[in-house]
């Protein structure tokens, strides 16, 4: 066992005191010898720290690159493709429209989303059929989204004929089916312009397409 | 629950199962067991809201209930059980390389799901096997049962907690909540059930009837109003079994790396062999004699028994005790002992950061303390043979990163500094704590950046997302190539720049979160099985 230069100096007291009493005369006064931690006499201890260590300190190591090949790549896809697929089950749920007094908006305001819905689904069915070589799965998940939605809203238009009681309740799914219509709206009109797009191009070949 | 590990479970939900669950979720952890109206008042939310949140937390086995008295009903959230989701991909790919893809899809839609009856499982992923198949071709019930009972065979799905059958002597109202109960024995028992069919193809059922959809409903909720043979029997993929996998691959790379193939393959049995008759938190498996693992060899190994003998013997000799010699009889009784194996994975976990944060030479500093337990800093400087003033800024350095800590023993009863030893030294267990909940911080951050980064560029995402599904719709109507062209110009080259540096940061982030659960996994585990033995 190595033993700390001075432990063993049966003077140690007096000189711990003599160490506590000199006050500012020498280097730091700290409550433990110092040697023991191994700063010996003499060396300049490192500066002092006046504000917090930087956000982002420079790395001085690179990091080992990540591991790839088929096993990581593979994981990866799943990661992501998991991510994808949980937004779309029924466990997510998207959080409400608030609630409007429909006392004070006018009547039609509130119907009026599922007219122009149900006037959008009259518009677009006629179109189908001449596109015979359209892609017949898009169509047919297209048609039962928005069958769903119709089925949806009628159901609900039948309650609140029904009951009253749970109006809150079903405002809220109303407003969950309006959520859902905004948000599938958008994605509506894009297949719309996509057609407007084709149906243009046939006619015209002239006109550029911007 | 530290605050890394609750920042960490929000970002979880929220990512999964949209912010109204994430507020429950947190509030839940965070506060411990409430009831209902508790929550909903607490949080804020609306009662409904907090209902449909509980649902999804109960379904995914996130959030337990328990009937206290007077009739209240408590809500619990489980933590740990929400890290796991960081390892979902992790799971999937493995029964993917036990089971290939039947496996690899019934784990995925238990973990979706949470929990699903048999034939609900069977079903679909037969539909979804069956729409990746050549056309004309379906996937018969028959095979994906199989699958799905080799799962349970094997333990990596069980049945979950059942509700009691009640005898008729309860007059009084039902409980508010049932109290579920498993047997032991009912754990992996598969139902007798006779599931006919094949997949549906959602093509093919639907090409048909292009203009009337509506005919075609009908039908389908029909076969639903048949009663489910196996109603109220629920699964759920089994964790614990996936964790002891992951641990045995560790161990067995680990023996792999260190010697060589033939001896990894003699632990791969060894372990193999244990796997039903050794509990999963035991410090070490049952002994095997040397006889045994000979037969149990797998069939392309032939090493003669001596060889064999040779193997276990150096095995057993290794300083790192992965094997352990416990007897003689039947030629040699030997043990894998899964403590200590977990305790020198998670110390090398250690050393390899120390190596990578900080240099070599920390390194070797590093390993030298932990091989001598204690050293003064004189002692350092000597071992290590690096000079004085580098070893005491590397050990600083260490020191106020909390791997090494300083221990002090006092020689005087009044623990004057004069007279104390300082001595450095690893405290394993305290260390990988230290260094899991940086894991914990690192993957929060991780996928905070990946958030902003998406967030960052959602514009330019949604304008591709755009272009894509125009082209789509195009190609559908067959447009022209030259018109194809025009379209996709409509991304400009800067703009696909950016998305292609968009794509390689996602990647790479996500990546790094995979990453960071590997060592999570290492880390936890040797924390588990620490634990267990005191």
């Amino acid at each position: 066992m190595v033993f700390p230069i001075g432990c063993l100096n049966p003077q140690a007291p007096s000189i711990m005191a003599s160490r506590g009493g000199g006050r500012g005369c020498g280097r730091g006064q700290l409550t433990f010898n110092v040697e023991a931690v191994g700063i010996g006499k003499g060396d300049a201890l490192p500066p002092p720290t006046l504000q917090p260590s930087p956000l982002f300190p420079p790395l001085e190591f690179r990091p080992v690159p990540l591991p790839s090949g088929e096993e990581g790549e593979y994981v990866l896809a799943l990661k992501q493709e998991l991510r994808g697929a949980m937004r779309q089950l029924p466990y997510f749920i998207r959080p409400a429209v608030p609630k409007r007094d429909w006392r004070r908006l006018p009547r039609e305001l509130k119907i009026r989303v599922r007219k122009l819905q149900k006037e959008r689904t009259t518009i677009i069915l006629p179109k189908r059929p001449p596109k015979t070589t359209e892609d017949k799965e898009e169509t047919i998940q297209k048609l039962e989204t928005l069958e769903k939605k119709e089925e949806e809203v009628t159901s609900e238009e039948d309650e609140e004929k029904e009951e009253e009681e749970e109006k809150e309740e079903e405002e809220e799914e109303e407003y969950d089916e309006e959520e859902h219509e905004e948000e599938t709206d958008y994605i509506m009109s894009y297949f719309d312009n996509g057609e407007d797009f084709g149906g243009d191009s046939d006619d015209n070949m002239d006109e550029a397409i911007y | 629950m530290t605050q890394a590990e609750i920042k960490l479970c929000s970002l979880l939900l929220q990512e999964h199962f949209g912010e109204i669950v994430e507020k429950i979720g947190v509030h839940l952890i965070r506060t411990g067991s409430q009831p209902l109206r508790v929550i909903a008042h607490d949080t804020g939310t609306s009662l409904d809201q907090v209902k449909k949140a509980l649902c999804v937390l109960i379904q995914h086995n996130l959030v337990i209930y328990q009937v206290h008295k007077r009739g209240v009903v408590e809500y619990e959230a489980q933590c740990n059980r929400v890290l796991r989701m960081l390892r979902y991909p992790r799971y999937i790919y493995t029964a993917k390389t036990l089971y290939s893809d039947t496996g690899e899809l019934i784990v995925e839609e238990l973990l979706l799901n949470g929990k699903m009856t048999m034939s609900a499982v069977v079903k679909k992923v037969a539909d979804r096997l069956t729409e990746t198949m050549e056309d004309g071709k379906t996937m018969d019930y028959a095979e994906v049962s199989n699958t799905f009972v080799r799962l349970v065979d094997t333990h990596f799905v069980q049945r979950c907690p059942l509700v009691p059958a009640t005898e008729n002597s309860d007059t009084g109202p039902p409980p508010p909540a049932p109290t579920l109960v498993i047997n032991e024995k009912d754990m992996y028992l598969v139902p007798k059930l006779s599931l006919i069919g094949k997949g549906k193809r959602r093509r093919s059922s639907d090409e048909d009837a292009t203009g009337e959809p509506k005919a075609k409903r009908p039908k389908q909720s029909t076969d639903n109003k048949e009663p489910i043979p196996d109603d109220g029997i629920y699964w759920q993929a089994n964790l614990d079994r996936f964790h002891q996998h992951f641990r045995d691959q560790a161990i067995v790379s680990a023996v792999a790396n260190r010697m060589d193939q033939t001896s990894s393959e003699i632990v791969r049995t060894m372990l193999r062999m244990s796997e039903v008759t050794t509990p999963s938190g035991a410090p070490f498996t049952q002994p095997l004699s040397s006889n045994e693992i000979f037969r149990s060899l797998p069939v392309g190994y032939n090493i003669s028994k001596q060889v064999l003998d040779q193997y276990l013997t150096l095995l057993a000799d290794d300083p790192l005790e992965f094997v352990g010699k416990s007897g003689d009889s039947g030629g040699g009784m030997y043990v894998i002992n899964l403590h200590k194996a977990l305790g020198s994975l998670a110390t090398a976990t250690l050393e390899s950061v120390v190596q990578e944060r900080f240099g070599s030479r920390c390194a070797r500093i590093f390993r030298l303390v932990l091989q001598k337990k204690h050293l003064e800093q004189k002692q350092v400087e000597d071992f290590a043979m690096i000079p004085a003033k580098e070893a005491k800024d590397m050990l600083y350095k260490m020191l106020s990163e909390n791997f090494i800590s300083l221990q002090e023993i006092p020689k005087t009863p009044d623990h004057a500094p004069s007279r104390t030893f300082y001595l450095y030294t690893v405290n394993i267990l305290s260390a990988a704590r230290m260094l899991l909940h940086r894991c914990y911080k690192s993957v929060a951050n991780l996928i905070e950046r990946r958030q902003f980064e998406t967030k960052e560029n959602k514009r330019l995402l949604e304008k591709s997302q755009r272009v894509e599904a125009i082209i789509a719709s195009m190609q559908a109507t067959g447009a022209e190539e030259a018109q194809l062209q025009e379209i996709e110009e409509m991304i400009t080259a800067p703009e696909r720049q950016q998305l292609e540096t968009l794509k390689r940061n996602v990647n790479k982030l996500d990546a790094c979160e995979i990453q960071v659960d590997e060592t999570i996994f290492l880390l936890e585990s040797y924390i588990e099985s620490t634990m267990k033995r005191q």
